[in-house]
């Protein structure tokens, strides 16, 4: 195969530099995108065809122990849907949970090129990395769990902040991060070691002398003092309980003008009284993203049918479980986390799955400003990544939009106003919601468009009434130049890199760290840093205090 | 001992499930061979004092016969593309780097994969499909337990320091004066060395272990139990009833069970009934279970089928795809049946702790072996591969118990290669055997070979 290739005759939406459905030739050059090729470059005649630049997933839950934990739960779940090989690829099992090489293919399947893990233990990272290895054809990278770390609320407590941004630094290091992941911040201490019990409120004082408010704080503020490309990835406290959009809004408001990414924002725009029935507030959550440039969030959309519910935040997956009454998995994390997992599954009947589906709806249709209202259904909490499509189309499609709304709880659509939101996406701003804004909220400047310079990760589909079909099935996919998906079938098969920073640090803070370790942690100081050999293709991303 | 000697701090041993990772070894490098092992249990010191590289044994062999490791992988890779039903056993003592590779063979020549777990804590691995788990990684119950309870082990033998450095002395967090801050109980049909432990001993009539947790299943939740309790179960109701107020009360309680409790009558009905009764606990307090595990890393080979393929163990891809079956794609089965009909035998050693009418077809058919030393298995070996061993002479990546990984650091260089070494070579060939069939077939593509390096 030769490394040069030019596509023609497409119509190309690059929203970042301002493409919006021109006819435009672009060409490859050794996995990247370029001005011109030679005359005898690869022709691909994409008449007829949409090229956009390979799909971001923000937030998603691909890799790592609680992911796996659940795949070993579900053998139901992977039996009615299974994954066959092919000559040049490997075979697997799909399900909300699929198995790794599946879950690469998949993805490919949909246009998506690159995925973000959004969870993961410290102690895990090894884990990720090595299921990574195995998960093809995408790019990927994954936010480390720091809010709850015992030994960074130590220091938080005693107020040793420069420790404390060298302690942030060292562990995203040692674990091959991509930003740190906060859930439900001070909420672990009370699950694990006060009887399943859990905070409440933002400013609530824990027993340990903090505030969740305070822990979001000082992350926000470290990470923008270091300048990593993605700020704090943030599950806000109270998700999913009825008036939880004031901490929501809180939780922003602790950002100040700083940056801060809110998780499946869905899950937390909910008015009403705590143990009643939740009404939108999906209107007030946009307005305040809207108005601050500073925000961005993935939607976390609910998709009605099967799902996995896996999440740091355990007291949550433990109320979940007091409603689905099925099968449960509870796995601390020593001096890290927590975590809950139970199958799940969202039912239009259900007053509070609907209003879940019409919120997550109501956000994407409000907003004003695409860019910083990413998609995602947090996979596989609100149901499998494999639902984008139906998403889109009901995004793009309004008739489609209203013929789905008569089969869903009707009372709780009277509590929101998704009856009254006529928008229909238009394919630009569906590359911006699932391409450009994510690939710019992360700061990865080389995804997410096809200027010159840019990753040659690109999805060309045929253009399509009907677009859920159309998105289902890309006709051609490139990944870092090589054509993976030629003509609907998997041509070859592509391993795809790490994305992760390496911030700078002051050596000296392992003499800090290191103490603790020796009496809380069950594994040697020395053997707990991730070493390069876990590390197969990898890029860093640059931060403003990048070290060699 | 010489003066060649070099020291490997922070060394792991793999000898158990326990997978301690704190070994300070002496590697008397002359004689190749680790002369000190500060910080082993028994188990641990003479795992590493007794491993010895015979240097004259041939790396390769064909029906007995020495050839290169290349002729070797050359007819390995045909045996297995020959097969209609090859079989791939064994793992659970071995990297996870090479534990991956064996399960890109089976899925490549659509063969038949299973590990030990099939004849350990599969039935924990069943009961966890049905219940789930509430459970913690080890420092958690270093840091928090103020109950652990052991239930159909005898870790003092099986697992030496699974007392002393994880569950019961150690001082953690939340329990700065170690046993004193502990309940430490045991559940097991007879006296063994680790009784002296206990604080309280329980001991149920053998095979009444689902009773017994049935019953406190049924007192944690406030329900009457009827009069015969003892007579059926061994075990006095006030002594349930207490344990029943104890896990009720405890701050963070544990549970850790073993092949008592999974291999014996009720199997994982067994394993069900613990996991059930910890999850129902956490109505109250914070409560977790976890399995004993044997093999160094038995954890791992469950965490790699799990996510290339979906299923733990016992898993057939004749098909194309992964299915899972217990029963009839484990290897007792499989072979008892007389349904495989080539074998790939990793680290493991079947031909001499199989039934005798598994072990009877396993000898009928071709095996390919990849072992560290002679086996029972290796002897009727078709070929045969001698490997270094993991944690002693190669790195790579094993999983404690508790799902925790761990990176090896090798003592001293083996001549012999190591498993993912030989595995790698194999499924190199056999993808280049598999895709010459799908070109023979008049197909077309790029060939490209998907495994990742």
């Amino acid at each position: 195969m030769s490394a040069a290739m030019r596509i023609v005759n497409g119509k190309v939406y690059d929203p970042a530099n301002n493409i919006d459905g021109k006819i435009k030739e672009i060409c490859i050059q050794d996995g990247k995108i370029v001005d011109s090729v030679p005359e005898d470059a690869t022709v691909i005649d994409a008449q007829g065809m949409v090229i956009m630049p390979g799909g971001v997933d923000i937030h998603c839950h691909i890799a790592g122990p609680k992911v796996n934990a659940a795949r070993k739960l579900q053998p139901e779940d992977h039996r009615h849907d299974v994954h066959p090989g092919t000559p040049f690829t490997r075979s697997g099992t799909g399900g909300t949970v699929p198995s790794t090489f599946a879950t690469g293919y998949r993805y490919a399947t949909l246009g998506y090129t690159t995925a973000m893990e959004a969870a993961v233990t410290p102690i895990g990272a090894r884990h990720t990395l090595e299921e990574f290895h195995d998960t093809p054809v995408i790019d990927k990278g994954f936010y480390v769990l720091l809010g709850e770390n015992i030994f960074l609320q130590n220091l938080l407590r005693e107020k040793r902040m420069e420790e404390f941004n060298e302690a942030v630094a060292w562990w995203i290091n040692a674990t091959k991060a991509y930003t740190v992941k906060l859930v439900n911040p001070g909420g672990d201490e009370p699950w694990k070691g006060k009887k399943n019990s859990n905070v409440s409120d933002i400013d609530e004082q824990t027993d340990e002398g903090l505030t969740p408010r305070q822990i979001i704080e000082a992350f926000i503020k470290s990470v923008d003092k270091q300048g990593f490309p993605h700020p704090p990835h943030i599950h806000c406290n109270n998700l999913g309980h009825s008036g939880n959009y004031i901490t929501t809004l809180e939780t922003m408001k602790t950002a100040g003008d700083m940056r801060a990414h809110i998780a499946h924002i869905q899950f937390h725009s909910y008015g009403g009284e705590l143990g009643k029935n939740p009404v939108s507030k999906a209107a007030e959550i946009v307005d305040y993203v809207d108005n601050h440039p500073n925000i961005t969030c993935d939607v976390g959309q609910v998709m009605f049918g099967k799902s996995t519910i896996m999440t740091a935040d355990a007291p949550l997956a433990y109320v979940l479980k007091g409603h689905s009454k099925g099968k449960w998995v509870n796995a601390d994390t020593e001096c890290e986390s927590g975590c809950g997992i139970l199958p799940f599954n969202y039912q239009e009947h259900i007053y509070m799955h609907t209003l879940q589906w019409a919120i997550g709806l109501e956000i994407f249709l409000m907003a004003k400003d695409p860019w910083r209202v990413i998609l995602s259904t947090d996979h596989p909490n609100g149901g499998s990544f494999m639902n984008y499509p139906k998403l889109i189309k009901l995004l793009m499609d309004k008739a489609f939009r209203h013929e789905e709304m008569k089969r869903v709880n009707q009372k709780a659509l009277e509590n929101c106003s998704l009856r009254d939101l006529d928008r229909e996406f238009t394919l630009n701003e569906i590359a911006i919601i699932t391409r450009a804004g994510p690939a710019r909220a992360l700061g990865l400047k080389n995804k997410g468009h096809l200027g010159v310079g840019a990753d040659a990760d690109i999805t060309i589909y045929d253009e399509m009434d009907d677009k859920e079909m159309m998105f289902n099935a890309p006709r051609y996919v490139i990944k870092s130049g090589k054509t993976i998906i030629g003509n609907h079938e998997f041509i070859t098969d592509f391993i795809g890199k790490l994305l992760h920073i390496t911030p700078e640090y002051d050596k000296k803070i392992e003499e800090v760290v290191q103490p603790f370790f020796e009496s809380y942690y069950s594994i040697e100081f020395s053997n707990y840093a991730v070493d390069d050999s876990y590390l197969h293709d990898h890029e860093i991303i640059a931060t403003g205090k990048a070290s060699s | 001992m010489t003066e060649n000697t070099k020291i490997i701090e922070n060394a792991t041993c793999t000898f158990c499930g326990c997978v301690c990772d704190d070994m300070i070894l002496t590697v008397d490098l002359d004689e190749k061979k680790i002369i000190k092992s500060k910080n082993a249990c028994v188990l641990g010191r003479a795992w590493f004092a007794e491993h010895t590289i015979e240097e004259d044994a041939p790396a390769a062999m064909i029906d007995g016969k020495e050839v290169s490791i290349e002729e070797a992988i050359e007819e390995a890779a045909q045996t297995l593309t020959k097969a209609k039903f090859p079989i791939t056993y064994g793992l659970s003592d071995t990297t996870c780097e090479a534990q991956r590779q064996a399960v890109a063979i089976t899925d490549r020549i659509k063969g038949n994969i299973d590990t030990t777990t099939s004849v350990c804590h599969g039935p924990s691995g069943l009961a966890f499909q049905g219940v789930g788990e509430s459970t913690s990684t080890l420092g958690e119950v270093k840091n928090r337990a103020d109950l652990v309870i052991y239930w159909g082990g005898n870790p003092a033998e099986s697992h030496p320091r699974h007392f002393g450095r994880y569950a019961v002395t150690p001082k953690g967090m939340f329990t700065p004066r170690g046993k004193k801050d502990r309940t430490v109980v045991l559940v097991d049909v007879r006296k063994t060395k680790s009784s002296p432990v206990a604080d309280i001993l329980i001991r149920p009539k053998p095979g009444k272990d689902f009773e017994v947790l049935w019953a406190l299943r049924a007192l944690v939740k406030g329900k009457k139990l009827s009069d015969d309790i003892e007579e059926r179960t061994g075990v006095p109701l006030a002594v349930l009833q207490d344990l029943s107020d104890r896990m009720k009360n405890c701050r963070f309680g544990v549970l850790f069970f073993g092949m008592g409790l999974t291999m014996t009558r009720g199997r994982h009905f067994n394993s069900g009934a613990l996991l059930a009764l910890a999850t129902d606990l956490n109505e109250f307090t914070h409560f977790v279970a976890k399995p004993v595990r044997g093999h160094g890393n038995v954890t791992g080979a469950d965490n790699v089928v799990s996510w290339q393929t979906g299923y733990p163990f016992g898993v057939n891809f004749s098909r194309g795809y992964p299915r899972f079956n217990p029963g009839e794609f484990t290897t007792v089965d499989t072979l008892a049946n007389a349904h495989a009909d080539a074998a790939m035998i990793i680290a493991s050693d079947p031909a001499s702790n199989f039934p005798k009418k598994a072990i009877q077809h396993l000898k009928s058919i071709p095996i390919v072996v990849l072992d560290t030393k002679c086996t029972e298995t290796s002897k009727d070996a078709h070929v045969a591969f001698r490997t270094s061993t993991y944690g002693i002479n190669t790195t790579g990546t094993v999983y404690r118990m508790d799902d925790v990984p761990i990176t090896l650091r090798p003592a001293f260089e083996s001549p012999f290669p190591d498993d993912e070494t030989i595995l790698k070579g194999i499924n190199k060939r056999v993808n280049e055997l598999m895709l010459a069939k799908h070109y023979a077939s008049g197909a077309s593509g790029e060939v490209k070979v998907a495994a990742p390096v």
